[in-house]
């Protein structure tokens, strides 16, 4: 636990040393809404919920691709001398998931100043986007580590991390749309919150178990 | 010529579904007309599909535990088989709808489902072939399969349940539970006993065309695998 918590508190710092990243996200998002703006003014419900998740899974991606593209070969073999892979994998989760969350706050700070608030319950709509943000970051964390290990740029990563993360989007834009006022079968939300977090849990679980096969080398 | 039991199984059970498939009396269910014959091929390629990718994720799993790259191989060339019934799965779909929809295409949920599913297996084949280490590819190719067969499963099994569809077994409290393979009354004894042999069959089939593509792979890359 303490070799998570250290490896976290690294990735954090160099966060924090180099903040390119961050700002460049900032930047990257606050011009995608500011010409959506100029394109469209304020939409209507249905497309500013498509336009959010979509934004927000680009914006995910890019928060996350670096994690394991920075590492540079030599590195890995450091980290591979003091910890365990399950350790490393499980920093990485952590820290990718608090990274996305910061990446929406942003991103829906910016969609609500800019294209106003059709949503009706906006309170649950946050809860949503930080959710659906965890479910992101999570599903791209491995397949980053995927990209790095086949010494690929980010694009590869976006061609295998697209398709897998279809079934969470449409999870997440179908609930999010009870958000926006439509009503929704008695327990079908509950059923569709339920299934998310499953999927996420299952997430979690095949990056623990599989990460150290690609660690190795 | 020798052929193994199950590949004399398969011809005949083939034979058998496409003769009655034709000749039956199938029962009359709302609009379906004689289309309703195309439950005898159409359903088929997804269990396929499924029996094929399950076997693909096996040799991964098999793969990552001995690092025999023979697995490997055999892993990659299920999950293709696996896309060529997609791609069937979705084309004798697409013509059903045609002539019960109206339209090849109509963006319904299962429909969209299967292409997605097309989709995450053809980024297996785009991420093997971005790789020319034998061994590198083998490693990375196992873990994103095993991934990918995890997404698979809701994203076919579960997610287009959720919602209702104008595809068979779609409309919700119908009896079958949405079932998207076998709706319901729909399907009397006789239509049955013509839709397990040809869903036998068509199993049999994908294993013996990937079977045929492993020994050809393994007999071109002798010289480099040898375990």
């Amino acid at each position: 636990m303490k070799g998570v918590f250290t490896l976290m508190q690294k990735d954090l710092l160099l966060e924090l040393r180099q903040q390119y990243t961050f700002w460049g996200i900032l930047l990257y998002v606050a011009s995608t809404v500011f010409v959506l703006y100029l394109a469209m003014g304020k939409p209507q419900a249905d497309v500013f919920n498509g336009l959010f998740w979509m934004i927000q899974l680009f914006v995910c991606i890019n928060a996350v691709a670096k994690s394991f593209l920075q590492e540079s070969k030599g590195r890995m073999l450091y980290y591979y001398f003091i910890g365990s892979p399950t350790q490393f994998i499980i920093a990485k989760l952590i820290y990718n998931a608090l990274i996305s969350v910061l990446m929406v706050v942003m991103s829906l700070a910016l969609f609500f100043f800019l294209l106003g608030t059709p949503v009706l319950n906006v309170g649950s709509f946050v809860g949503l986007a930080f959710l659906g943000a965890v479910s992101i970051g999570l599903v791209f964390t491995l397949m980053s580590a995927i990209a790095a290990k086949a010494q690929q740029n980010a694009a590869i990563m976006a061609i295998l991390g697209f398709p897998l993360i279809i079934p969470q989007l449409l999870l997440l834009l179908r609930i999010s749309r009870s958000m926006f006022g439509e009503v929704f079968r008695e327990g079908a939300l509950l059923q569709m919150f339920s299934l998310l977090v499953g999927l996420d849990v299952l997430v979690i679980v095949l990056s623990v178990v599989l990460f150290p096969f690609l660690w190795r080398e | 010529m020798k052929l193994s039991w199950w590949k004399i199984a398969c011809i005949l059970l083939l034979l058998f579904s496409f003769t009655a498939g034709f000749i039956i009396n199938v029962p009359y269910v709302g609009n379906l007309y004689q289309t309703i014959r195309n439950f005898f091929f159409h359903v088929p390629m997804w269990f396929g599909q499924i029996a094929l990718l399950s076997l693909s994720l096996g040799y991964s799993i098999a793969y990552l535990r001995s690092g025999r790259l023979k697995y490997d191989i055999y892993a990659a060339e299920f999950a293709k088989v696996g896309i060529l019934f997609g791609i069937l799965g979705l084309v004798t779909g697409a013509i059903w709808a045609r002539y019960t929809w109206g339209e090849y295409w109509s963006n319904d949920p299962k429909q969209m489902a299967a292409a997605i599913a097309v989709l995450i297996y053809f980024a297996y084949v785009v991420l093997r072939g971005s790789m020319t280490d034998m061994d590198k590819r083998a490693r990375v190719g196992a873990v994103y399969n095993i991934f990918a067969y995890f997404i698979y499963i809701p994203l076919i099994m579960i997610l287009p349940r959720m919602v209702q569809s104008l595809h068979p077994g779609g409309l919700e409290g119908a009896e079958g539970g949405g079932n998207p393979a076998m709706g319901g009354d729909s399907l009397d004894p006789v239509m049955r006993a013509v839709f397990w042999p040809s869903v036998f069959g068509w199993i049999l089939a994908g294993i013996w065309i990937s079977n045929l593509k492993i020994r050809f792979f393994l007999f071109t890359h002798k010289n480099i695998l040898n375990g």
